[in-house]
């Protein structure tokens, strides 16, 4: 075949192929894993957090093509975020950065904030001290 | 890059000398069978040796037993909607097997909310319907039995003498689906007894946009499409000629090819499940070992672990065409209702592929897609935490226990907070 066609588009698939922080942290300061529901993906995340500010973060997700190219693209997202900014975090700027995802897997993009924001509730409850306020957790459900 | 493709139970290649039969009823022989002048006369010609053609191929005893339409999903709704409405006299039961293609399993839902109501008989976890529920569920109200012959994800070949034998007892019609049987095995309409049958060219090197219905005499159904007195009545719209023409021609060689195309894919089938089994840890064939109960084309696979879209788009970016069972690949985000039936894990249904084999396939593309697929799932699986957790002993393998750490479904239902569907 001369022309290649994809499912998603060409960020999508670039992050799907070549997924940024793929793996786990050693002594991270919070890991998050939740599961959706609606389809039975998993994903986690993994943060190292040093002086309030998300230094790295990794991901580990089962899930499809755009379910890991969306915690690929969040963990590059809240990079070098304060813990407070990454706390208002929406699935939005995931699905912006990557160009848009199909109405039916913008649920895979919950996930990952989902997963953010549970790695920073288990920082906070590891650091009482260190978490201003609460994560928000309402997000915008598929 | 080699390409390989593992979906004819979706499509076919048109044989050339099936493209060749049809050209000239795009453009020469263009008439609409409906006419009464040359032009319409010999297009009628061309339907009647495609009925012809039809019939030889499932042992029907007329061409006029024969009906096109569109595609094997409208069969299949005017054999259950068709039969339906002209029976509702007689009574509003219907009896369908719970691996259905579909487009019977949706018109049946459709009749329930128009006052029908339907048994949906189990299968074992091979796919294989269970007889004496069968039996048991025929009531005197019942006005059609729907039962596959092969099923379209897992292969599963059904036992059609003894279906064929119980409806026949019980005296109510029974409509057996062959779109993923026809052009690859033997169908015998009257050694099952087979009210209506019905198959598409497309999974057999014939065109899309065909379908056919087989239609026994004595079985009566009403027309579910309404116009002009096409098809006799029972299916009104201008008929795809080029397809039924290239669609008889694909049913003729079919029946010529029958044992040579299984012949020639059955092998593949072997080898590409033995290669995977060795090369793949973690991995289970859904439906019969390859052999008499399961069509050579078909190999219904769980990667556990990870996610079968996943697996699909890494095939695709390999050059290896496969479908999915899994909820992601599909747009209401639930597994596959067979998957369901056949009462597979869950998280087993997650890592679900379809790889359906042709007769273009070699031992060099098995080869190839057994050892980028074993690639493919070591990748995945690098990136899933379920594996991870597995080889840590948080979570155990359903495929192969270890005894140690919780199951999938378990820890998925504690990390999402609610149990999977």
């Amino acid at each position: 075949m001369s022309e290649t066609y994809t499912l998603y588009n060409s960020t999508v698939m670039e992050h799907f192929m070549n997924p940024r922080n793929m793996g786990d942290l050693k002594d991270a300061d919070g890991v998050g894993e939740v599961g959706a529901a609606a389809c039975g993906d998993i994903m986690k995340i993994s943060l190292k957090i040093k002086d309030g500010r998300i230094e790295d973060a990794r991901f580990k997700t089962f899930g499809c093509g755009s379910a890991i190219a969306s915690s690929s693209m969040a963990t590059e997202l809240i990079k070098g975020r304060t813990i407070d900014e990454a706390m208002s975090f929406s699935n939005q700027e995931v699905v912006d950065a990557l160009g848009g995802l199909p109405p039916v897997k913008i649920h895979c993009s919950v996930l990952a904030e989902e997963a953010l924001k549970a790695a920073l509730e288990d920082y906070v409850k590891r650091n009482p001290s260190a978490g201003s306020k609460a994560p928000a957790t309402e997000s915008v459900s598929a | 890059m080699r390409q390989v493709f593992l979906d004819h139970q979706s499509a076919t290649p048109v044989l050339p000398e099936v493209f060749d039969a049809m050209r000239p009823y795009f453009t020469e022989y263009f008439g609409n069978a409906s006419s009464l002048h040359q032009h319409g006369l010999r297009v009628r010609d061309a339907l009647k040796r495609s009925r012809q053609q039809m019939a030889a191929l499932i042992g029907a005893d007329s061409e006029e037993e024969i009906f096109f339409t569109s595609d094997g999903t409208e069969s299949s709704n005017l054999a259950i909607k068709g039969a339906a409405y002209a029976n509702e006299r007689k009574g509003k039961h219907l009896v369908v097997s719970a691996t259905e293609h579909p487009s019977v399993m949706n018109s049946v839902e459709f009749l329930e909310k128009q006052g029908w109501t339907c048994t949906r008989v189990g299968v074992t976890p091979q796919g294989m319907i269970r007889l004496d529920e069968l039996e048991a569920a025929i009531t005197p109200q019942t006005v059609l039995v729907a039962v596959h012959h092969v099923n379209h994800d897992i292969g599963s070949i059904q036992p059609m003498r003894e279906v064929g034998r119980i409806c026949t007892a019980k005296n109510v019609p029974l409509y057996v689906d062959c779109e993923a049987s026809a052009g690859w095995l033997p169908i015998d309409v009257k050694e099952w007894g087979a009210a209506m049958v019905s198959f598409s060219p497309h999974r057999f090197y014939g065109p899309k946009g065909v379908g056919v219905l087989y239609r026994n005499r004595k079985a009566r159904i009403v027309s579910v499409i309404h116009g002009g007195v096409q098809e006799g009545g029972r299916r009104a719209g201008t008929e795809n000629i080029p397809a039924i023409v290239g669609g008889g021609l694909a049913a003729e060689v079919a029946r010529e090819r029958l044992s040579q195309r299984i012949a020639q894919v059955a092998p593949l089938q072997k080898r590409l499940w033995e290669g995977l089994k060795l090369k793949v840890p973690y991995i289970l064939l859904n439906g019969p070992e390859p052999g008499p109960d399961r069509i050579a084309t078909n190999l219904n696979l769980s990667t556990e672990f990870i996610e079968g879209e996943g697996q699909l788009l890494l095939c695709d970016m390999n050059g290896i065409a496969v479908a999915s069972g899994s909820s992601c690949v599909s747009k209401s985000l639930k597994i596959s209702h067979v998957l369901g039936a056949i009462g597979l894990d869950h998280a087993l249904a997650q890592g679900n592929i379809i790889m359906t084999l042709g007769e273009a396939n070699t031992e060099a593309d098995v080869d190839y897609v057994v050892e980028t697929f074993a690639k493919i799932a070591t990748k995945l699986r690098s990136m899933s935490p379920m594996w991870d957790e597995f080889e840590r002993g948080v979570i155990d393998s359903v495929i192969a226990p270890t005894g140690r750490g919780k199951s999938f479904s378990q820890h998925a239902a504690e990390v999402s907070g609610k149990p999977m569907h």
